[in-house]
């Protein structure tokens, strides 16, 4: 939906939700009055930028951090990898999962499970649990685009691929 | 193949085909992989990267992903032919600089590129001229078959891929299109585009990659996200929704200034051509700047007397390192600076 700015009726590309005391306040304005207000425009923050923020966040996670987590594989520190943002081994992924998930959903859309390729190596169910994963998620995206034909196709083809 | 071979032409990226290759110069996706049961290089000792190295080498070697190809030992090559893979985009700035046991593998089309003990243990690259993702999709998936026969790759249940920054696990997968963009920076509307390319998650940069200015009005756009969605699909979404958004941006621009300003923008293209067949001392960033200005004239048909792939060959071969290796002799800035003009003057044939 289109808003208009609420000071000057210019079509709204600032959307402002602010929460005062408990309340919900909603603002739609341009850029000419959100600037006017004193609101700088941020483009969205990078993956990087995310990872320093996320380096200099305080947070309840911090308590787990100070214990300063390490991996007994590599030796890594939590600490060292906030410094160098480089993690040491593949077992860090596990080692650091509590403090680490939050970053990689934050960074990754919300996202915390792979659905893309598998390695043939890897065994056929993790391949099947992969397959139904995209399989759902393309159902959803049928579903929201209304391509209901698809929908059926794919919820067939889920069914299928369950039942092997 | 030797590495002097290189000089001879211009890389995959650069033979000004494909489809949309009026804006789309060339199109890059890259899988990062790491050897399973070894630590990411920032944690290995000396000897654990000497003896990845050799082990990667010798299964990428032995793997048959490509007929003739190249292996490059970084450690041991000189300054000059690591500015040269840079300039070819065959390796990273990083790895340009590095003087641990590494390399890269290189196909003899250039369309393939493995950079070996990078941030990541593999940085696979497949690299094509014009907007060809689904393409170089297909072909760094059966490279990866290929060499997942032989290796043993880093992969999580929950996460995929592993890689050394959390912000490459899953696919691995980066996905870039380098889009030649000098209508939007006439008319000014570039920083639109920019903006508009970070509301999208995509990440922007110049030329040679992070903190690198948009050198000859050349930007290279990329993804962000690599996990929660299939390969394909961030294809898809990137080579069919975000890329045409540009590209139609581009095209748009470039008409304005054909309709709008006919006479200034023709004259912005006949002076960059006579200063390029006339000049006796050129920069690379000037050289840059006014071949910029050439290939959009040929591109909006004002100029036929010159191709495109002339055009790129002049712009990758006028980069440091090449005119050095091409007059094979190292050179000051000012010695460059002359024999780049003569170079010039000599392939758009003037006097």
């Amino acid at each position: 939906m289109d808003f208009k700015c609420d000071k000057c009726e210019k079509p709204a590309t600032v959307y402002l939700t602010e929460i005062h005391n408990g309340k919900k306040i909603e603002k739609h304005l341009c850029e000419t009055c959100a600037a006017t207000e004193g609101i700088t425009i941020q483009p969205n923050v990078s993956i990087s930028q995310l990872l320093e923020e996320f380096v200099l966040h305080t947070g309840p996670e911090d308590e787990l951090a100070r214990k300063d987590l390490t991996c007994d594989v590599c030796g890594l520190s939590f600490s060292e990898f906030r410094q160098q943002k480089l993690l040491g081994c593949p077992h860090d992924y596990d080692a650091f999962e509590r403090l680490l998930l939050p970053l990689v959903e934050r960074a990754q859309g919300g996202a915390s499970q792979h659905v893309g390729k598998v390695p043939h190596k890897a065994g056929n169910e993790q391949k099947k649990h992969n397959a139904l994963l995209r399989l759902r998620g393309d159902l959803k995206g049928a579903i929201t685009s209304e391509d209901y034909e698809r929908a059926a196709m794919l919820r067939d083809q889920i069914k299928e691929l369950e039942n092997t | 193949m030797i590495l002097g071979d290189l000089t001879k032409h211009a890389g995959e990226w650069l033979r000004g085909e494909g489809p949309s290759h009026d804006v789309v110069v060339s199109s890059r996706v890259r899988l990062a992989r790491n050897q399973a049961g070894m630590p990411f290089l920032s944690r290995c000792t000396d000897g654990q990267k000497q003896e990845l190295e050799a082990h990667l080498r010798q299964h990428i070697l032995a793997s048959g992903i490509a007929g003739n190809i190249l292996y490059v030992d970084i450690a041991a090559a000189g300054e000059l032919d690591r500015q040269l893979l840079l300039e070819r985009h065959l390796i990273s700035r990083e790895h340009a600089q590095s003087h641990h046991p590494c390399g890269v593998v290189i196909s003899e089309s250039e369309t393939l590129a493995i950079m070996v003990n990078e941030e990541d243990h593999l940085r696979i690259q497949v690299l094509r001229s014009g907007l060809r993702l689904e393409e170089s999709m297909a072909e760094i998936f059966q490279i990866d078959d290929k060499l997942e026969e032989r290796i043993d790759f880093a992969y999580h249940s929950r996460y995929g891929y592993l890689t050394a920054c959390p912000t490459n696990v899953g696919t691995g997968l980066r996905i870039s299109a380098m889009l030649h963009l000098p209508a939007l920076k006439m008319t000014g509307d570039i920083d639109k585009a920019i903006r508009a390319a970070r509301d999208m998650q995509l990440e922007i940069r110049g030329l040679y990659g992070e903190g690198t200015e948009a050198a000859g009005d050349l930007f290279q756009i990329s993804n962000q996200t690599t996990l929660g969605k299939s390969e394909e699909q961030l294809v898809r979404d990137f080579s069919q929704r975000t890329i045409p958004k540009f590209i139609d941006y581009e095209r748009r621009a470039r008409q304005v200034l054909l309709k709008k300003q006919p006479a200034a923008f023709e004259d912005k293209i006949y002076r960059a051509i006579a200063i390029l067949r006339s000049a006796r001392v050129m920069s690379s960033q000037e050289t840059m700047y006014l071949l910029s200005l050439l290939r959009l004239g040929i591109m909006v048909g004002k100029v036929t007397d010159i191709d495109l792939k002339t055009v790129n060959e002049v712009f990758l071969l006028t980069q440091p390192a090449h005119l050095q290796k091409i007059l094979k002799r190292e050179m000051n800035p000012q010695e460059r600076g002359e024999a780049r003009a003569a170079f010039i003057r000599t392939r758009l044939g003037a006097g």
